[in-house]
């Protein structure tokens, strides 16, 4: 009879559990969508911010972020794959390898603003790239190589040693097996670790703050060197500066929708083309 | 001695430790060309060890160590300058699970070709026809070359992987345990095509069904905690045994 009462209890509490995390997700979802909603247009998404920000568009901002998130994920993804790949498959087992991971692992917990800083520092005044697509682009890949690293690693540990060796008997040298048998069959784990990294590079405002953001510029970048808008700074920026509260807020809520749907977007795109690369390796 | 009964790989006095359990002892053996020779023993016994280090396989095993030498073709498989990669295309293997790579049919037998520089397209198409026919397997692949080889039965896996060792021209297959999950009419392609193989190549199978060993083999090795008991004939071996270990775990006295 205790028991019953036990499972049943238990069964409860998992379920309600799901039911407020899914209630939390839609509330945001719907307050997003609610309140951003009504400014979205063509214009919106395709003009320039005018008078003060207080009306226009924020198309600059969009192309910012874009260019943010796909300079970051150049970066990461390359650098983050081949120590992903040296971890797993040249080092050998033990206590400096151990060291290595659980710096890794602490680099990802590290705060965001820190490696605005360390971005400024660095890539900004060191590198005198200035503030600019290049740094930006800099800070949030080193923000986002953590992630990378374990999402790969991980695909890397899930293909099975018996194909390894297959390649090995053949012939083929440690360098063959990893790039035409390891690596490719490791593709759509590693997928999904970008995925994740793009939706967190494209909604950090930290590490942009003092690399890449400009408050306001006119038009759009011209090259790597140049400041840009993005849309997590500008929300920041419209809902902490500026004279007219209420007609920002409701571009910034716009703002939030746009990022919403880009992370979004940039998501569906990327397991679009995991499941594509999955079957053209595997059909 | 006729030509066929030439020596092929000559074993000596190996010891193989993993960490500081000596995994095998003292092992000496001569493997002769165009005959097939058998590894029979209890699980863990060292017959897949000491097969592994014909291809230096256990090369990938970390905290190992090897003793003795083993030639082929007047070079020491495990001599440290030995070049790796030049004894694995002479030393093929068949894995004791079907391991196709994740691709085409035809990808998995152009793989050997390709990683060896192979770039022209008519010989690799070429190669892969002849291995698929090598391996028995053509007429049952011809229109599925592009299909994922993981779609294959697990028999036609283990022939592919069959057919991919041969495209690489080996002298020497080992084959470890290559029947272990597959069913019985599968089981009884795969020892056909080794008989049939033996004609061209040097053989080495490891098995855990004795009358396996009986049907395929030449030769019959048994191994017992790490120790070669009993070599001979095969067919003295399993009806005369000279020691009373073979006989008890041929009779089924341990195992």
């Amino acid at each position: 009879m205790k028991n019953k009462i036990t499972e049943k209890l238990g069964f409860i509490l998992i379920t309600s559990s799901i039911i407020v995390t899914l209630a939390f997700l839609t509330v945001v979802i719907y307050m997003i969508f609610s309140k951003g909603s009504g400014i979205i247009s063509w214009e919106f998404l395709t003009s320039v911010p005018r008078r003060g920000m207080t009306a226009g568009g924020v198309a600059p901002a969009i192309v910012g972020t874009f260019y943010l998130t796909v300079g970051a994920v150049i970066f990461a993804l390359p650098l983050g794959l081949a120590c992903a790949v040296y971890l797993n498959e040249y080092s050998p087992k033990g206590c400096i390898v151990n060291i290595i991971r659980m710096s890794i692992n602490n680099l990802a917990g590290v705060p965001s603003v820190v490696f605005g800083l360390f971005g400024l520092a660095v890539f900004v005044k060191f590198f005198g790239f200035g503030v600019s697509i290049l740094s930006g682009s800099l800070t949030l890949g080193i923000l986002i190589l953590p992630g990378i690293i374990s999402a790969s690693q991980e695909a890397l540990t899930a293909v099975p040693q018996s194909i390894r060796e297959a390649s090995l008997a053949l012939g083929a040298t440690q360098w063959q097996t990893i790039r035409k048998t390891v690596v490719p069959a490791a593709i759509p784990g590693i997928m999904t670790g970008v995925i994740l990294s793009v939706g967190r590079a494209a909604g950090e405002t930290a590490p942009i703050l003092f690399t890449a953001a400009a408050f306001y510029k006119r038009g759009y970048p011209d090259s790597v060197f140049s400041e840009v808008m993005a849309l997590p700074y500008h929300i920041y920026a419209l809902m902490t500066e500026g004279t007219k509260p209420d007609k920002q807020t409701v571009i910034a809520y716009g703002c939030a929708l746009i990022l919403l749907a880009i992370v979004l977007l940039i998501s569906a795109a990327a397991i679009v083309l995991r499941n594509k690369y999955r079957s053209a390796y595997v059909n | 001695m006729s030509t066929e009964n030439k020596i092929r790989i000559e074993a000596a006095n190996v010891n193989f430790y993993y960490g500081n359990n000596r995994a095998i002892k003292n092992m000496s053996l001569n493997f002769y060309g165009n005959k097939v020779t058998a590894f029979i023993g209890p699980s863990g016994c060292g017959k897949s060890t000491f097969i592994r280090l014909l291809n230096k396989m256990n090369d990938l095993v970390s905290d190992t160590r090897v003793e003795g030498s083993i030639y082929l073709d007047g070079e020491d498989i495990l001599n440290k300058k030995t070049d790796v990669v030049k004894i694995r295309r002479k030393v093929g293997m068949v894995f004791q699970k079907p391991n196709p790579f994740p691709k085409t049919v035809f990808q998995n037998i152009a793989y050997g070709l390709e990683i060896n520089g192979e770039k022209n397209k008519k010989k690799i198409t070429q190669t892969v026809e002849e291995s698929l026919h090598k391996a028995a397997l053509w007429n049952e692949v011809k229109d599925r070359l592009h299909d994922n080889a993981l779609r294959l039965s697990g028999g036609q896996q283990q022939r592919l992987c069959i057919a991919r060792c041969l495209a690489v021209e080996p002298e020497v297959i080992l084959f470890d345990e290559p029947c272990a999950s597959l069913d019985p009419i599968s089981t009884n392609k795969i020892e056909e095509l080794i008989l049939e193989l033996k004609k061209q190549y040097t053989i080495a199978i490891v098995t855990h069904n004795m009358q396996q060993a009986a049907r395929v083999s030449d030769y019959t090795a048994f191994m017992y905690l790490g120790e070669l008991i009993e070599f001979g004939d095969t067919d003295k071996i399993f009806t005369v045994p000279r020691e009373k270990k073979t006989e008890e775990y041929l009779s089924g006295k341990f195992g």
